[in-house]
């Protein structure tokens, strides 16, 4: 056995809890987290259905902490893992998932798939059998300390645009801020709007903020491409950041997997609790809507509706917050058929945006996100994650659909009272 | 062996030993799942685990109508087999008899021809579930032979206890042996295979219910 795949076969092992057993020894092959999955009923090629894709967990799981399994291994009757199987399953993990969690909503006997396979991520990734672009994004968040390479100095340069445009000082390492803002390299390069956004309503709602020079990436690679102990590292970096600077509250900005990254998964790397909050920004503004923070000015009239990101929504937990949100300025919200939890992925969640293998399947699986809109016909888009944004723009670029996208956080800005 | 030999052994030492065997692999399955154990989740909790674990074990009975539409077949012709299962298994007379001789007490049973129609409800239902399994491409795939096993070894004493009911083919006592016979081969087979997902479901949707109610997600 390779170095690489021993290392990868103890990752697998680490990863066999009782609630795995659990779930593997419920499957009865019922096939209906398939119709759950966009990847399975956009391509129709049954082997990307939900619970194929965590064989080789289930391969270890069985082979090692089943008594049947364990008996079968030795007389060699028990499947087993080898590199053959990982990198035949590389695509099925990493470029036929976004980690969406649909699957788990509806298996009958209540596995949640999604967390097998991201569990599988993590034995496919310390046995060498992650995507390129994964591993470079990853090799960038540690080593420069953003997953596109984007330096402090870019970020500054962002900064002083914003000042100048706005007029408003961004304030960056303020010590005893209320809260502390991350950012996705996304909305940092992309949509420096975001910046502005938050420095008008944080503004408005008397709300002292800061970000970090030393932590101000919220996105996290590691849980990406399922190593473990780089997302620990890039999660110790923010808790450093906050705690040098004694915020209360640490913001992770509007994207997806960054909050499952700090929200959820973060003190359970770093292995104990935090001394501060993580909220989403939704959770924020919802909280300054509710004290009476923000002040609207006029409603639009246009069909809105909202994509839910999934590890915000789905599995994240922030499901009501945007839609009290929207409602402040838009009298004619529309909900997509299966809105909230039960919502379909975009299609290049959970790493497949960083993996350029994966462009041509992200692109074909839209099309279920096309007829979710198809069915409403809305004006314009609302949604609070930069990669679905990137992604949602994408594929209707590819699709010929001609509704506009905006950010929710940027478009309540824009509605604010004078 | 005679017809009243075979009878007696099946009723007697082989029920037994089927018992056994299925009560132990039951607790060595449980043993080897709960025992791993689960790490204690650091994050500052939005909901609770327990309340979300347990709504789900009783939620994830119901599903979405999107989920409902998508998988059709699979859910009605799945809820027809089990309840089929469920009142020819437990509340047809004389398996109570048994139950109670087992365990000590009884219930109501359900009239006799109700449960007969059951019977033959669930047979056709596995019948068009076992089609399905071959014909559809995701079930194809994702097809093993425990499957197919798991599915003969429970439409067995479905037929067999039909069979001896109606005493068709057989004399009643070789009959009623090659149905118990079949159950006790179930019983075996019970803990090792999915046919543990009877039991191991419930744990199941608790986990999956504490992850998300943990994170105030009704899943």
């Amino acid at each position: 056995m390779s170095a690489s795949l021993e290392k990868g076969i103890n990752a697998l092992k680490e990863q066999v809890d009782s609630s795995v057993a659990a779930f593997f020894s419920s499957c009865v092959h019922c096939g209906m987290c398939a119709d759950a999955c966009l990847f399975y009923t956009e391509t129709g090629d049954p082997s990307r259905m939900p619970i194929n894709k965590a064989e080789p967990l289930r391969r270890i799981w069985r082979a090692e902490y089943t008594l049947l399994g364990r008996v079968g291994k030795m007389f060699g009757m028990t499947a087993k893992v080898d590199d053959k199987l990982l990198s035949e399953w590389e695509t099925l993990v990493y470029d036929s998932c976004t980690l969406c969690g649909r699957c788990s909503m509806v298996c009958p006997v209540g596995n949640d798939i999604a967390l097998l396979i991201r569990k599988t991520r993590e034995g496919m990734a310390a046995a060498g059998h992650a995507p390129a672009g994964l591993i470079g994004a990853t090799k960038r968040s540690v080593t420069i300390g953003s997953p596109m390479g984007v330096k402090l100095p870019a970020l500054m340069a962002q900064i002083s645009h914003v000042e100048k445009d706005t007029g408003m000082k961004i304030p960056v390492d303020v010590e005893g801020a209320e809260y502390m803002l991350l950012l996705s390299s996304m909305e940092i390069m992309n949509f420096p709007e975001f910046i502005e956004a938050i420095a008008k309503i944080f503004d408005k709602a008397g709300a002292s903020w800061t970000i970090s020079s030393e932590a101000f990436e919220a996105t996290n690679s590691g849980i990406q491409i399922g190593v473990a102990d780089i997302a620990k590292v890039l999660v110790q970096r923010v808790v450093d950041a906050a705690e040098k600077l004694k915020v209360k509250t640490v913001i992770s900005p509007e994207c997806g997997h960054a909050y499952m990254a700090i929200r959820w998964e973060g003190p359970n790397l770093v292995g104990k609790p935090f001394g501060f909050k993580v909220r989403h920004i939704l959770e924020i503004l919802d909280e300054f809507r509710q004290d009476g923070r923000l002040k609207i000015s006029g409603k639009e009239d246009q069909r809105i509706t909202y994509h839910d990101p999934c590890q915000i929504s789905r599995r994240g937990g922030v499901i009501d917050q945007p839609r009290n949100l929207i409602n402040m300025f838009s009298d004619n919200f529309v909900e997509m058929p299966d809105a909230g939890k039960m919502n379909w992925c975009c299609g290049a969640g959970g790493g497949v945006s960083s993996n350029e293998r994966a462009d041509e399947i992200r692109l074909k699986v839209f099309q279920r996100k096309k007829d979710q809109l198809d069915e409403i016909k809305p004006d314009a888009i609302v949604s609070a994650c930069s990669n679905c944004r990137i992604h949602l723009e994408d594929g209707l670029e590819e699709y010929n659909m001609d509704i506009p996208l905006m950010s929710l956080t940027e478009t309540l800005a824009e509605h604010l009272a004078d | 062996m005679s017809e009243i030999e075979f009878l007696n052994w099946v009723r007697g030492p082989g029920f037994q030993i089927a018992v056994i065997i299925f009560i132990a692999g039951v607790i060595i399955r449980f043993a080897e799942i709960l025992l791993l154990g689960r790490k204690t989740n650091l994050a500052e909790a939005k909901g609770s685990e327990m309340g979300g674990g347990m709504r789900t074990i009783v939620t994830r009975s119901v599903p979405d109508k999107s989920t409902l539409k998508r998988s059709a077949f699979t859910i009605v012709a799945g809820y027809i087999f089990h309840i089929g299962l469920f009142v020819t298994i437990f509340l047809f007379a004389p398996h109570i008899l048994l139950f109670k001789d087992l365990i000590g007490f009884g219930w109501p049973s359900v009239p006799t021809p109700v449960v007969d129609a059951m019977a033959v409800v669930s047979i056709i239902a596995l019948l068009a579930i076992l089609v399905h399994r071959m014909r559809d491409n995701v079930l194809r795939f994702i097809t093993t032979k425990e499957d197919y096993v798991v599915w003969l070894l429970t439409i067995l004493p479905l037929i067999t206890g039909y069979m001896a009911f109606h005493r068709i083919g057989m004399t009643a006592p070789t009959l009623l042996a090659i149905h118990i016979l079949t159950v006790e081969l179930l019983l075996v087979v019970f803990p090792f295979t999915k046919l543990m997902h009877a039991f191991t479901l419930v744990f199941a949707r608790w986990y999956n219910g504490a992850i998300s109610g943990y994170r105030g997600v009704e899943s």
